[in-house]
């Protein structure tokens, strides 16, 4: 056997868990049918097409669609056509989901103020956010194709509204690289109830599965089969792994494939985030300040507890981490819900601004704040009787959204919608609009970070997507 | 108006003057298409369909319909598209519309009626390509190794020495069963010293039931298998099963591949067709469902439908159709309209629910099936079902004829085309009670009980107490013997019309189509006036059609290589790659297709060449002349698939469940929480009882929206569309996965177990045992000496230890099986264990 080969190797894989920023992280993938060369680290940092305003993604996802003129889109007018049936005019050729076009009119008991420069109109069940209202750019004129949740869910983060495509955090993964070399570069939190999308929401599609969304789990294992089975100690772990590596090592040298330093090097990142999770999830360093503005300690929330796990993940190199929050889809009872949705998550999202700004991380970390469409004006009633339980039914034209950090203008307000939200009057953003300029912020022109599958080139905005100007700083 | 007026305010004295005389198409308007149109829309292309230079073809229109109507200018498409009027994109492509003058006089030629001369034109050029896979199939001369040696020769490349015995055996045995060969068999491989010992070896492993289990595997990635619905309510599907019970009979059976097309696509069409070749067409039964409250059926029909040409297309001919959905393709001589003629094929097919029981299943239920009768009966009078229904179901059709009176009909409406389980409720509903069958009415009746809370709210639907009804219904279901079911196809009776959709968009209808094949490809032979599934089928199997056997080869050459001839299977196109070796690409197609098309024939001679016994051993200089072994100086070192990498634990271990063929799909345990991220919590995962938790990973349950992890980690297809070859990434998350997940700790468990039980008892033999059963090789010293330094260190680790990571076993030191169980997991996790060598 050649001795000296092993020794090298061990010197190798000595600096190698030393954590030397000099030697290529990440996982290896090699021989996946294109041609690859062997050993090419998938995962290296790389640059995209021009220098970008953010360097990291945290996507505040509010699934099930959040009710615009009941949070951010005022329409005084509801309440005079309450119980009425909107004009025809209005309402023809629309396709909704449950309810049909002549549904009457559903007033918002909402109350609406002005906050900061801009005087941004905010309802009186987001204080937290109207503390930050200098600090986001509010868009009232978000468009969708999709009115239905899997499809819509689908259209926002894969930019398609079939399965099968990689999502926004696989993208940016592919484009950018990782920048952690302890945990994975797309990490996925979840809080409140399942999702429509579930998986197929941060699936990389047809992209190597190095590119898809880990999640962390809220119980048992934060990351699947983290946790070294009971009975076995950290030093026994790792005696194990010293052994796997050798045992490859001699393999190597026997077979000379360059792809077994590559498994080699995979377990290594694996141990490496084992030791490092952890001290990830372990909130005790923070101080009792921060604990309070994101509103942990008090009683359980999940969410505020995900906020705060999303700023230790981007100050720990996560490229793109995407928060699923489940579910503000009122169809009835949104009167008695929305309250409930908004006391979990307004303080978190507002904290998780501040807190990135008071350490200098906003300026390159783009936080958005999104649901997958939005809902009617028209009521929603399961049965008549139930005039007290009423929601609303979906709606994609002009649902609203933020956005903060890296390289977006704050404290303005962008897109007009008609006096019933129901049509986009001004400035309309698409999904795919939206993805642009995400892409754009990342440093990409979205219509050439592209991979081909099924012999064509694909991209995160399908074939369509104009970058919005005005989101810029 | 004044938008078309405006322009011509501008003309100029003449032009007027000409406007007043007959326009002359020679002289005056073909001057300008020649320039401006024909190189899209002329005698060598005919972009969406429509041709300007002949009459004919462009009165006829496009694949929208007619552009130009003879006298009416103002309305005909054509000027709208060269003034960019009406929001459509102007015509020609990138620039602003034809100048004004230009306008006026094709205007003023289409108000005068739009005259074309009497003149023959040219006959379109019958599309056409000089591309490789489009051109026949002829039989070269030669063998695989004359072809591989003669471009390695050109490459100035030596092939590499025949594998050693024990890596050749494994090698063969994942490859044709998927899983590792016993000790005893590489034994007796080992002693058979006969020059056919290794043919003799390659003819058990075919006729291994085995077999058919890792050859169906490869066949259900491409078929998009799944057990439950995808989507959002991701329902699962407890059927689908049986008709991958089909797949794994024929693939054993060896039924050529001609027919297994035939009995897959078509095999409801078949004259007098049994039950299994029904039980085939489920084939096209893996699309997605949508059952999600406000989708549009008719939106899913059309993606569904569209899925099963693509898929067709991409499987059988290597070809990339979803381009076409929305435009002719860019690359490929295929048109938006070969297409749709494809899909009008499917668009005729309706998906049915049958009656598949399997042999032993009918008289157990027919002995049963009065007694399971009386009893529903019983129960439907006593909670007065028949009483309630008919008013329900006057009331559905009310909402289903006027939407929007009351929302809790419309969605109760919305809910039956949804929701109903077996069939299609809202076609049911509206069949007179006569004409309904037997199934028809368990269907309806079935979904009224269990959803007539949609209609009249939970409350009264909880004090008629049908959920209680409900559930009674399925605990007398479950306890009487069913006959199994199968997904199919069936072709409607009365042919309906099918259209292109201008931009692939489901609701624009454009022209007319009839099923055909693509013009570029030799023709379809009918066997009546209007071309089914059989027709087609036939046609793909036909000894004239180039891309079949090039395409269903190159797939086994890749599952025998690592990469195919053309290393992207699913793309032979213009945009796909080239073949390696043409020649020996050819040959292969030629024996499959003239030959009888054998599968088990074609991979008995690949396995049995010098090529694929080589070793896969790197060469310092094909490391740099071939890194992607392109011309195969060497075997390929392949990562095995998720399933087989959960199989050869388990088969090492001594667990595997290899007792029967087939059935049901299974859950291994799970992590809590998988299926949580899904809708509403998710599904239910109950692990299977008993030993079934330990079968084979094909009959892993795949649940669209929350897949068994291994799966996904280790880059199994995640079943939305035909997956052609599997990607094999490298990743930190397999390495936990192998590490620590309860079933591959629970194989080192009992490996270990296996190993102080049936081996030699000295460390060194018990390490060599251990690794004939895990690497099936012997250890090498250095080897041996590695472990043995481990197992002597996790033994002083664990005699200290008070929780062991073992169970106890009596008889069994409890801290040496803990040391050993280390060991085991040592041999799980090296990347030898996760390789075909």
């Amino acid at each position: 056997m050649n001795f000296n080969a092993i020794q090298k190797r061990r010197q190798f894989f000595q600096s190698l868990t030393g954590g030397l920023g000099t030697i290529a992280l990440g996982d290896m993938f090699a021989r996946n049918g294109y041609g690859a060369a062997p050993a090419q680290n998938p995962l290296a940092p790389r640059k995209p097409h021009f220098a970008p305003k953010a360097k990291r993604v945290i996507f505040l996802f509010q699934e099930g669609a959040p009710s615009q003129m009941d949070l951010f889109d005022p329409k005084p007018l509801l309440k005079e056509w309450h119980g009425k049936s909107l004009p025809p005019s209005l309402t023809k050729d629309m396709k909704l989901a449950f309810i049909k076009p002549t549904a009457a009119v559903l007033g918002s008991p909402r109350t609406f103020k002005k906050y900061g420069q801009a005087g941004m109109e905010l309802c009186d069940l987001l204080p937290h956010t109207a503390s930050i209202a200098d600090d986001i750019c509010l868009i009232r004129s978000m468009q969708s194709d999709q009115f239905n949740h899997h499809p819509g869910q689908l259209q926002l983060f894969t930019g398609h509204n079939q399965v099968g495509r990689p999502s926004m955090g696989s993208w940016a993964l592919y484009g950018l690289g990782s920048e952690s070399e302890n945990l994975p570069g797309f990490v996925v939190l979840s809080s409140g109830v399942g999702t429509s999308g579930g998986t197929d929401n941060f699936s990389s599609g047809f992209l190597p599965s190095t590119y898809s969304g880990t999640q962390f789990r809220g119980s048992g294992d934060p990351i699947l089969y983290l946790t070294n089975p009971t009975g076995i100690s950290d030093k026994t772990q790792r005696a194990r792994l010293d052994a796997i590596r050798d045992m490859n090592g001699l393999h190597q040298s026997q077979s000379g494939d360059e792809e077994i330093n590559a498994r080699i090097h995979s377990y290594e990142l694996a141990y490496r985030m084992q030791s490092s999770a952890p001290e990830l999830l372990d909130f005790s360093k923070e101080s009792q300040a921060t604990l309070d503005m994101y509103g942990i300690g008090k009683e359980p929330n999940a969410y505020a507890t995900n906020c705060l796990l999303a700023r230790r993940m981007v100050e720990r190199g996560v490229r793109f981490v995407m928060l699923m929050h489940a579910s503000w889809d009122h169809h009835s009872g949104i009167n008695q819900n929305l309250p409930k949705q908004t006391k979990t998550t307004d303080q978190p999202s507002a904290a998780l601004i501040k807190d990135l700004k008071q350490r200098g991380l906003l300026e390159d970390t783009l936080v958005v704040w999104a649901g997958e469409f939005g809902r009617t004006p028209m009521s929603e009633m399961r049965r008549p009787e139930d005039a007290e339980g009423a929601g609303r039914d979906h709606n994609p034209n002009g649902f609203s959204i933020w956005m903060s950090g890296g390289g977006v203008k704050t404290g303005q307000v962008i897109g007009k919608t008609d006096d019933f939200s129901l049509n986009i009057l001004e400035d309309k953003v698409h999904i795919n609009d939206l993805q642009a300029t995400i892409m754009h912020l990342l440093g990409f022109d979205h219509t050439r970070l592209t991979y081909r599958f099924m012999g064509r080139e694909f991209r995160l905005t399908d074939v369509h997507g104009e970058l919005v100007k005005k989101i810029l700083a | 108006m004044s938008k078309v007026q405006r322009p011509l305010l501008a003309l100029s004295l003449a032009s007027c003057a000409l406007l007043a005389q007959p326009i002359d198409f020679v002289k005056n308007v073909e001057p300008i298409f020649a320039a401006k149109c024909y190189a899209c829309h002329g005698p060598s292309q005919q972009v969406s369909g429509l041709r300007l230079d002949d009459g004919a073809s462009a009165l006829a229109g496009g694949y929208g319909g007619k552009v130009i109507l003879p006298g009416k200018a103002a309305d005909s498409l054509l000027i709208q598209r060269i003034t960019g009027a009406n929001g459509l994109k102007a015509m020609p492509m990138g620039s602003n519309g034809l100048p004004a003058e230009q306008v006026a006089i094709i205007k003023a030629w289409i108000d005068q009626g739009a005259p074309y001369p009497n003149r023959a034109a040219a006959k379109a050029a019958p599309p056409q390509s000089r591309h490789w896979s489009f051109q026949p199939i002829r039989k070269p001369e030669g063998n695989i190794d004359s072809f591989i040696r003669a471009a390695l020769a050109k490459q100035s490349l030596a092939p590499s020495k025949e594998a050693t015995k024990p890596t050749l055996l494994r090698r063969l045995s994942l490859d044709l069963t998927g899983l590792p060969p016993t000790p005893e068999e590489l034994q007796a491989f080992l002693n058979d010293l006969a020059p056919n010992a290794y043919e003799k070896q390659i003819n058990r492993l075919l006729s291994s039931p085995q077999f058919g289990e890792k050859w169906a595997r490869h066949w259900l990635d491409q078929a998009r298998y799944a057990d439950s619905d995808g989507y959002e309510k991701d329902w699962a599907r407890p059927w689908s099963w049986r008709w991958r019970n089909w797949v794994i009979d024929a693939i054993n059976r060896d039924m050529p591949f001609d027919q297994f097309t035939r009995e897959q696509l078509a095999g409801d069409l078949l004259p007098n067709p049994t039950v299994e070749q029904k039980v085939a067409t489920g084939f096209h039964r893996h699309t997605l469902t949508n059952r999600e409250g406000g989708i549009d059926n008719n939106q899913f029909r059309f993606e569904n439908v569209a899925d099963r040409a693509v898929t067709t297309t991409s499987v059988w001919l290597g070809l990339t159709a979803g381009c076409a959905q929305c435009h002719d393709h860019k690359y490929d001589p295929y048109r938006q309209k070969d297409f749709y003629q494809m899909y009008a094929f499917f668009d005729n097919a309706e998906e049915e629910d049958i009656d598949a029981p399997l042999p032993g299943e009918t008289g157990l239920w027919l002995r049963k099936a009065a007694e399971y009768e009386q009893k529903r009966e019983a129960l439907i009078a006593e909670y007065r079902v028949r009483e309630k229904q008919p008013a329900w179901e006057v009331d559905m059709l009310d909402a289903f004829k006027n939407p929007g009176r009351r929302t809790d009909w419309d969605l109760a409406w919305d809910c039956l085309l949804k929701l109903t389980d077996g069939g299609d409720g809202g076609k049911i509903i509206r069949k007179p009670v006569a004409r309904r069958t037997t199934r028809d009415k368990r269907i309806l009746e079935n979904h009224f009980i269990r959803n007539y809370h949609f209609a009249i709210g939970q409350k009264a639907y909880k004090e008629i107490k049908f959920d209680e009804l409900d559930k009674k219904l399925k605990d007398l279901e479950s306890a009487y013997p069913q006959l199994t079911q199968a997904y199919t196809l069936l072709e409607n009776e009365t042919p309906q019309q099918s259209y292109l959709r201008i931009r692939g968009d489901f609701k624009q209808l454009g022209i007319p189509v009839e099923p055909d094949t693509p013009a570029f490809l030799p023709p379809l032979k009918k066997q009546g006036a209007r071309a089914t599934r059989l027709d087609l089928a036939n046609w793909l199997t036909a000894p004239e059609n180039p891309l079949t056997a090039r395409v269903t080869v190159n797939k086994i050459w890749q599952e025998l290589f690592g990469q195919g001839i053309v290393k992207t299977a699913e793309d032979v196109g213009v945009m796909g790659a080239r073949p390696s070796h043409p020649e020996l690409l050819d040959y292969l197609a030629a024996k499959f297709k003239d030959e009888g098309w054998s599968r088990k024939q074609i991979i008995r001679e690949i396995v049995t060449s010098a090529t694929y016994k080589q070793s896969s051993e790197a060469r310092p200089e094909l490391t740099e002349k071939d890194p992607e072994n392109k011309w195969l100086a060497r075997q390929s070192r392949i990562r095995m698939n998720a399933e087989s990498i959960r199989d050869a634990a388990l088969f090492s271990a001594g667990l595997l469940d290899l007792s029967k063929l087939g059935g049901p799909s299974i859950k291994p345990p799970q992590p809590d929480g998988v299926t949580s991220i899904g809708y509403a919590r998710g599904t239910k995962w109950e692990v299977s009882p008993g030993t079934e938790q330990y079968r084979r990973g094909l009959y892993i349950h795949f649940q669209r929206t929350t897949p068994y992890p291994l799966l996904m980690n280790f880059d199994a297809p995640r079943s939305t569309t035909a997956a052609c070859r599997r990607l094999r990434s490298n990743t930190s998350l397999q390495a936990l996965n192998l590490l620590n997940d309860p079933v591959f700790l629970e194989a080192a468990e009992t490996l270990a177990l296996r190993v102080l039980r049936e081996g030699p008892a000295a460390n060194k033999d018990r390490i060599q045992f251990a690794a004939q059963l895990v690497l099936n090789r012997a250890a090498t010293a250095a080897e041996v000496e590695r472990l043995s330094q481990y197992l002597d260190q996790q033994r002083t680790v664990f005699a200290n230890e008070k929780t062991l990571p073992v169970h106890p076993v009596p008889n069994i030191e409890r801290a040496e099986h803990a040391a050993w169980t280390g060991l085991a997991s040592v041999l799980f996790n090296l990347d030898e264990f996760v390789t075909r060598e």
